[in-house]
């Protein structure tokens, strides 16, 4: 097995509807864990993973998930699970008969569907309302049978559009332990979200969109530090932050040092946060300032969005 | 699990049990019911009131009065109408719905699922319209000559007649088929493609006899054990004979479901745009 065979490899991609850009030369490797694609709406997200699942094909370059080429369902999806933003069912299925019958059309047999059906159930937590017809499920609902189908067969990657739009915050905590787990298990999990927060507390890494480009890559702090040309805020509590505004100022990697409201502490951007963080150390050595605590307010994931994208990404 | 013939039969199985439940069982199937059994409802009115009229004194008649049924109402518009609204749903009816891409994400070849949908529409059109075929022929007959009409079926060429026009209606169905499906595939309102095609098919005792042979009714009415006049107007051609109407329309049918096989392969779910 290639190195290749773990990985969601992007060559180079390319997708237009017509004139249109769905996303421009795209080049990624994810390896497996939580990889969270963020954007804000029509920044390509969903045309990426469309594209990583064979919905749409590549104008231009190609796809391979774990060495499979995307223009193979046969192979792809005994690997590769999918949980669209449709919204839309089979007509008159119950929500088991919905995750039964795409496992038969697998080529399970029907114990072997029922026994993953009722897996997939459990782990979504559907089993009250696992018989009644999907028509009748609520939002939230229907989002978790969709991503019970999507877990059914147990595939080793996991694509999640928008996987929390609709579920209340106590589901919505269930679902984000659940994705945790499964990362642990080994699998891919690549979520596209633009509810920054959570994709704060349960990504490894995140790919930045905007305007069908990638922007930035990585680990979220990984991210922070490709951008060099963007500040980062730290907020520096300590005795006399007047004097340690000046003192810092005349860096030339500090672009801004502004006072707390509460006048007991300092925000400074840098662009450089290792030699700041040298600096303090020198004015508290010299004894300029006595320092209470220092931490970086907006080394988040709303920060580098706002920073890349010049939007806050909105909400759901 | 199996591979390879194993694994495709087993997910033709699946495919086609999910299609024919939706066929048959789902609200959208109330209209294919109606179509499909609308030529009974003025053949029980025929059972219970004997028109005036010679004609249907007379048993030897009665091939004749069927043919001109059979070929003007259940072939030419049942059965046509009929084909067009399942198979063109097959695959056209879940774009609408938004439900294609369940089956475009599972581990299937694209293939495969033309096969096991164009066998669905198959079986579903087949029970359907073979049924409304053999009881049009028991019901017009019977009524009015119980005792003729037993031994006509029994004993006589009542049977074989009874064969052969279910053996055209299955004829119909695969070759009206598979047009319909790949029309579903290819054109985002199908409606305009299936009143092109029913023109022709309408006009095509006009046509010359090279052009009678590019459509389907050509071949259908080939078959037809009991010939029915075509007017003063007709250009008269030679019917093909079964041995090459049968296996040019199987062969016809095979190369458009490739197509559509071809098609499938490569499509995209982009509902908007559909």
């Amino acid at each position: 097995m290639s190195a290749n065979d773990q990985l969601i490899i992007f060559d180079n991609v390319s997708k237009f509807y017509g004139e249109i850009l769905g996303v421009n030369r795209v080049n990624l490797q994810i390896a497996p864990g939580i990889t969270s694609l963020v954007g804000p709406n029509g920044a390509g997200k969903s045309t990426l993973m469309n594209l990583m699942t064979g919905l749409l094909r590549p104008t231009r370059g190609s796809i391979s998930i774990l060495g499979i080429p995307t223009d193979h369902p046969e192979q792809l999806f005994r690997k590769v699970g999918y949980c669209t933003q449709f919204d839309s069912f089979p007509r008159g299925v119950t929500g088991r008969e919905f995750i039964n019958s795409f496992l038969l059309v697998h080529g399970y047999d029907r114990k072997q569907a029922n026994d993953l059906s009722q897996l997939a159930i459990e782990r979504v937590n559907l089993v009250d309302a696992a018989d009644r017809k999907v028509a009748a499920y609520s939002k939230g609902m229907r989002q978790r049978i969709r991503l019970a189908q999507s877990i059914a067969h147990q595939p080793a990657v996991l694509i999640l559009d928008e996987p929390l739009n609709g579920l209340d915050p106590m589901v919505r905590a269930e679902t984000i332990a659940l994705f945790r787990k499964l990362a642990s298990e080994g699998l891919h999990l690549i979520i596209s979200s633009h509810i920054l927060h959570e994709v704060d507390v349960m990504s490894d890494r995140v790919v930045l969109l905007n305007n069908g480009y990638i922007v930035a890559e990585g680990n979220i702090h990984g991210v922070r530090d490709e951008m060099e040309e963007h500040p980062m805020q730290i907020l520096i509590r300590c005795d006399q932050p007047a004097k340690l505004a000046a003192y810092v100022f005349a860096q030339d990697h500090v672009v801004e040092a502004r006072l707390h409201e509460d006048r007991r502490g300092l925000f400074v951007k840098t662009r450089d946060a290792d030699r700041f963080y040298l600096l303090l150390n020198r004015a508290v050595a010299e004894g300029q300032v006595n320092v209470e605590s220092v931490a970086p307010v907006d080394d988040d994931l709303s920060a580098v969005y706002q920073y890349l994208i010049g939007t806050t990404g909105g909400s759901a | 699990m199996p591979s390879g013939w194993g694994l495709w039969l087993r997910q033709i199985g699946a495919i086609f049990r999910l299609e024919i439940e939706k066929n048959f069982l789902s609200r959208r199937s109330i209209l294919i019911y109606l179509i499909a059994f609308l030529p009974l409802f003025p053949l029980l009115l025929l059972a219970i009131v004997t028109p005036p009229g010679n004609e249907w004194k007379d048993f030897n008649q009665y091939s004749v009065i069927y043919s001109i049924i059979y070929n003007s109402l259940i072939l030419r518009t049942i059965v046509f109408f009929g084909s067009a609204w399942i198979f063109m749903n097959l695959f056209r009816g879940e774009m609408v719905d938004r439900s294609l891409h369940y089956y475009f994400l599972s581990a299937v070849r694209r293939e495969v699922l033309v096969v096991g949908k164009y066998i669905s529409g198959l079986a579903t059109s087949i029970i359907l319209f073979m049924t409304t075929t053999v009881v049009a022929l028991l019901l017009l007959y019977f009524p009015h000559f119980y005792s003729q009409s037993l031994r006509y079926f029994t004993e006589g060429r009542g049977f074989t007649q009874l064969l052969t026009y279910a053996g055209i209606t299955i004829l119909a169905c695969v070759g009206y088929g598979a047009f319909f499906l790949i029309v579903g595939l290819f054109v985002r309102n199908p409606i305009i493609p299936a009143l092109l095609l029913y023109g022709w098919e309408w006009l095509n005792f006009l046509l010359p006899p090279l052009l009678k042979k590019v459509s389907v009714i050509h071949y259908l009415n080939s078959l037809v054990p009991v010939p029915v006049s075509e007017g003063p107007f007709a250009v008269v051609a030679d019917p093909t004979p079964a041995y090459i109407a049968v296996p040019s329309m199987l062969v016809v049918t095979i190369i458009v479901l490739i197509l559509a096989a071809y098609r499938i392969r490569h499509m995209e779910i982009r509902y908007g745009s559909d």
